[in-house]
């Protein structure tokens, strides 16, 4: 095995310091590195939010001139979605399934410590751009062109961080699924595995699927800035629109790339804490494909206002409403799963249950986006805003929360402090939704999205946006600060501290040897 | 990932036409040649000092699947710009005639805003010589397959040879269908379509030749048995895969 060829070796001599970082082909290193670096970006496109809603705070212009405003509502996009969000899941990806389907380590060892090592010269390029001449790319998250022809030698700099980002995707996503399809212990079927190898299969399923679209786009972007092409350039017979179908192709699939690994979190986590199994497991792994093949089939529901045939709006608007009937089966597996459970009420399970409420009301207000007469009301105002942060914050960042501290104990060895751990839940509960509700009155009222500037009449709300997301800001500060006393010591946790945990890794030791599963477990 | 780092620094150097960029890029691709030089070299030694078992074999199995099918998704948004801008955007841009009056919107086009005259790349001249050559190349690898699998290592570097000789003959015709093309990148969607769909299949043309050769070297070197050739086989598939990329742009590149 090629995971044994190296791992002896390793055992022998493992390199100190910085260099056992650098060479690392150990998966649970691997997973800590992605986690870390998840944490940075978390941090560093946080403070980002945080400067935008200081301007905010008010009307008027106080802090920043709107381009350096748009380039920060740009950069606070991308980095929490490539450089928080995404590698948050590797990280768990990387620690989590060789664990839970008994291997002793990822299928390509040495791929994988490419994949993470390329990510910080990705972000390099990426933070950089905001120092370039002409600064970072201002026209948001998504690149449209003809705005992002235009831009200067920080928009190249995007182009390439997307395209080193996007390998070290692609290489990752092949990772996990010959992992998964390959180095499953003895009698550990298909249907045995659990929830969270499952979404992270069809996960990686998805990026293998759509990262080269987007490498392809936005190498049309560059070839569009440097080399004379027309694809998205009318007088040539390109089309901008064209862009926009491209890059929704990846980009509607991103969603689910982002969601898919938080219901895997959860649907480990709330079994647990409520003492039952995973309520309609093999519906649960139906719906989760049924999401990945529909996200092919709804790009289009975000270009609502840029034109299209009647019967592609009708299309892709009904596409996207059957999206939620699968996520309707997850919703309600949850909460038959906690239905007459023994629940207890630890932080992994507060965050679980707060996700199960909080998506649900951003999937609701999906569901109203998708309505084509009622989204072109909508577009571009700050409802989109409340939507997509209920889904990404409160369904993506807040399982990531619940699973590092369910897992914490596993990794280090050490319980958390549970009482700081309620009040970062609380906090963070509380000041998320302080922040994010308001802009669904704001957004219903007209208030347009990527602009530093807006009418008095939603000075009062903005306001109270900005106090929450102070707080929120401050609140993750405290959850470093938990994450780091649970590293350096605590009460021991033991093999398994929670009493309903039935995978694989709560049969190992707390905190895990280096090396685990070298002789693989007997599945019942 | 330094090498990568490298490269895209200095590429991004030539962007902005300052002068050390090309010398950048030239030192991070000879890192990244020197990394994967070193890295497969290792991977080599523990397969032939017999480390790898069949659980080790199905894994490269999966992994190099995987990785062929994110490169057909790769080139399959190149195709759905072609069709895109084919089925939708020109026959739309015909469609407004306040914009650009007495707009001819039939395809090939260089667009109604460049004025451009071209004559549009034939299927039946160059292209079908080199579909030929291309399908040949297909069957001398897998005649080549058989040799090895048979254990004869004539066969099997005549195949492979003879392989390589028909992709480079063919890198030799498509260069020289760029050269007497009187239409370039700038041609508006029709150029650009054109040679960003047959340059990068041209790329993984010449990806392919590279990685036959090393394999040629590694025949010629004794390596491979007839259970045991993976490397072998991947290369092979890739080559099929891009057989079959260019059996695709023949028909809606060239010929429809």
């Amino acid at each position: 095995m090629t995971t044994t060829a190296t791992l002896d070796t390793h055992a022998h001599a493992r390199p100190r310091g910085i260099r056992r970082w650098l060479t690392t082909t150990n998966h649970k290193d691997i997973g800590t590195l992605y986690l870390c670096f998840s944490f940075a970006m978390f941090l560093f496109a946080g403070s980002l939010a945080m400067l935008i809603r200081a301007e905010l705070f008010q009307p008027g212009l106080q802090f920043f001139q709107p381009n350096v405003f748009n380039q920060l509502t740009t950069m606070h996009g991308l980095i929490m979605i490539f450089g928080a969000i995404m590698p948050a899941f590797v990280g768990f990806a990387n620690w989590q399934i060789p664990l839970m389907i008994g291997a002793p380590d990822m299928a390509f060892p040495r791929l994988n410590n490419w994949s993470f090592w390329l990510l910080p010269m990705a972000f390099l390029l990426l933070i950089g751009s905001l120092f370039a001449p002409g600064g970072a790319v201002a026209g948001g998250w998504t690149m449209y062109p003809p705005l992002y022809i235009q831009g200067g030698p920080g928009y190249d700099m995007n182009i390439f961080a997307i395209h080193i980002m996007g390998i070290s995707s692609i290489i990752g996503s092949i990772n996990i699924i010959t992992t998964v399809f390959n180095m499953r212990a003895p009698g550990m079927t298909l249907m045995k595995m659990p929830m969270f190898v499952w979404t992270w299969l069809i996960t990686a399923f998805l990026l293998v699927a759509v990262m080269p679209v987007l490498a392809s786009t936005v190498t049309m972007l560059l070839t569009d800035r440097h080399f004379g092409t027309h694809f998205f350039d009318a007088a040539g017979g390109g089309d901008p629109v064209m862009f926009q179908h491209l890059f929704w192709f990846f980009g509607h699939p991103e969603v689910y790339i982002m969601i898919l690994p938080a219901f895997g979190i959860l649907s480990t986590i709330i079994p647990t804490f409520s003492r039952k199994p995973l309520f309609a497991y093999h519906s649960m792994v139906y719906a989760t494909i049924a999401i990945a093949v529909l996200a092919f089939t709804v790009w289009a529901h975000h270009m609502f206002t840029v034109g299209m045939p009647i019967a592609g709006q009708l299309f892709f608007m009904y596409a996207t409403m059957l999206i939620a009937v699968p996520t309707g089966v997850k919703v309600f597996s949850w909460i038959a799963t906690m239905w007459r459970g023994s629940i207890t009420f630890e932080t992994p399970m507060l965050f679980s249950v707060a996700v199960v409420c909080l998506f649900t009301i951003g999937g609701l207000s999906g569901l109203v986006l998708a309505v084509v007469p009622v989204d072109i009301q909508l577009q571009d105002t700050y409802y989109v805003v409340a939507h997509f942060h209920y889904v990404l914050f409160s369904g993506a960042a807040m399982s990531i929360m619940a699973g590092a501290y369910y897992w914490l104990p596993k990794w280090t060895g050490h319980m958390y402090d549970e009482k700081l751990g309620q009040w970062h839940f609380w906090l963070t509960t509380i000041a998320f939704n302080v922040t994010f509700f308001p802009m669904h009155f704001t957004g219903l009222a007209g208030m347009p999205r990527r602009i530093p500037d807006y009418a008095l009449q939603f000075a009062d709300f903005n306001m109270i946006s900005s106090i929450g997301s102070f707080v929120l800001g401050a609140s993750q500060i405290l959850f470093l600060y938990i994450v780091i006393k649970c590293i350096r010591g605590g009460a021991p946790a033991g093999a398994r501290p929670w009493e309903g945990a039935e995978t694989l890794e709560w049969s190992l030791p707390s905190p895990l040897p280096y090396h685990t599963f070298e002789v693989p477990p007997v599945i019942k | 990932m330094v090498a990568l780092l490298t490269i895209v620094s200095g590429f991004l150097l030539v962007l902005q036409h300052i002068s050390v960029g090309p010398y950048l890029m030239l030192v991070g691709a000879l890192i990244l040649l020197v990394m994967l030089i070193g890295w497969f070299g290792s991977v080599i030694r523990e397969s032939v000092a017999g480390n790898f078992n069949s659980q080790v074999d199905v894994s490269y199995r999966w992994g190099m699947s995987w990785f062929i099918f994110s490169e057909v998704m790769f080139f399959a948004a190149l195709f759905g710009a072609l069709f895109y801008a084919r089925h939708f955007a020109v026959p739309w841009l015909g469609e407004t005639p306040l914009l650009w009056p007495g707009y001819n919107a039939i395809w090939p086009t260089a667009g109604p805003g460049l004025h451009e005259q071209f004559t549009p790349a034939a299927a039946w001249g160059i292209p079908s010589i080199n579909t030929l050559i291309l399908l040949s190349s297909g069957v001398t690898v897998t005649w080549a397959h058989w040799g090895l699998k048979r254990s004869n290592r004539l066969q099997l570097k005549i195949g492979l040879v003879f392989t390589i000789l028909l992709g480079v003959i063919f890198l030799i015709l498509q260069a020289h269908e760029y050269l007497t093309n009187d239409f370039s990148l700038n041609t508006g969607i029709y150029g650009a379509t054109f040679y960003l769909l047959t340059g990068f299949h041209g790329v993984h043309v010449t990806l392919g030749a590279i990685m036959l050769s090393v394999i040629l070297g590694r025949v010629l070197a004794g390596h491979f048995t007839e259970n045991s050739h993976f490397a072998f086989e991947a290369v092979s598939w890739y080559w099929h895969f891009v057989d079959v990329v260019w059996l695709l742009l023949f028909v809606f590149v060239y010929w429809l």
